[in-house]
């Protein structure tokens, strides 16, 4: 009788100092779901840049508008998916979705995140086009490697796996395009689903 | 054996002392609804029992006023962090005894 308090005490504090530090509802699906549209993007870009192969993309040029346009709707699509699908898992673990190991979470993701954005936004304004895709790729896999700390272990290696892919789209610059789907489509979809049959199923 | 037992600290002997330590543990601080929330206890009940764990001096209180509310946080202090571990080490212990 005595004893098995004390089994059921150490798991509680497990379990609390777990739920207290890290932000568990994160969606597995949700990470397959920005894959799928990143990579249907992906195709989109490919197709755009095919029609337009023998001009140069500038930024005034419908190409670069349509580019950007389709990377748009993958991004808000995607950060929708995950926010509809987090909100509905943590609402049946009974959680509130704002709490403050989300708050943290988002606050530590958005840190790289939004220095990757003004990097890249600024690299455009001075026409070096060829380092937006590995800037992209490096400085997200790098928001994951740190929000990490404060969500499931998963995403440590979601970020590592990108931050290479990034680098390696640095020295293979023509295959950016590539690379890209590769690090947020292919990524996504294979970690997503490893979160998903980790985590999801069986709750 | 009678060592181990002295090490069950009666101060944790108790599932909502136990979770505001352990959730002190890995955080930094944590307010007030924070703790409610996590526990899953009333308001009452929480205040004593923080109360408890602070007459122990195992845990401080901060308080402070964001914007207009007040806010009350909870700090695990060095002498609660140390009482915790000897006494989660003695729970394990007793555990792989048995």
């Amino acid at each position: 009788m005595e004893e098995k308090n004390y089994l059921q005490d150490i798991h509680d504090i497990k379990n609390l100092m777990n739920r207290s530090s890290t932000f568990i509802s994160l969606s597995g699906l949700a990470g397959v779901m920005a894959g799928i549209y990143a990579l249907i993007g992906a195709y989109i870009a490919n197709g755009i840049l095919k029609h337009s192969r023998d001009s140069y993309v500038t930024l005034e040029s419908n190409t670069f508008k349509m580019m950007v346009l389709t990377a748009v709707t993958v991004l808000v699509l995607s950060v929708a998916t995950a926010f509809i699908l987090t909100y509905f898992k943590a609402k049946k673990a009974e959680e509130k979705i704002w709490n403050s190991t989300a708050k943290r979470m988002v606050v530590n993701f958005l840190i790289p995140l939004v220095t990757g954005g003004i990097f890249a936004f600024l690299l455009l304004r001075n026409e070096s086009y060829g380092l937006i895709a590995p800037i992209t790729l490096i400085f997200y896999g790098l928001a994951c490697v740190n929000a990490s700390k404060y969500t499931l272990r998963d995403i440590r290696y979601l970020g590592i796996t990108v931050v290479i892919l990034g680098l390696i789209t640095t020295e293979y610059s023509g295959y950016a395009l590539e690379f890209w789907a590769l690090g947020f489509g292919v990524c996504h979809i294979i970690y997503g689903s490893i979160m998903y049959f980790k985590y999801d199923r069986n709750n | 054996m009678k060592n181990i037992i002295q090490n069950i600290n009666k101060a944790f002997d108790h599932r909502i002392r136990l979770g505001i330590m352990s959730v002190l543990m890995v955080n930094d601080s944590a307010d007030f609804n924070t703790l409610k929330e996590l526990l899953g206890v009333t308001d009452g009940n929480l205040a004593s029992h923080t109360k408890a764990l602070e007459a122990e001096n195992y845990i401080s209180i901060e308080k402070q006023f964001i914007g207009k509310k007040p806010n009350t946080s909870y700090i695990a202090t060095k002498d609660g962090k140390k009482a915790f571990r000897e006494h989660i080490e003695a729970l394990e212990k007793l555990i792989q005894k048995s």
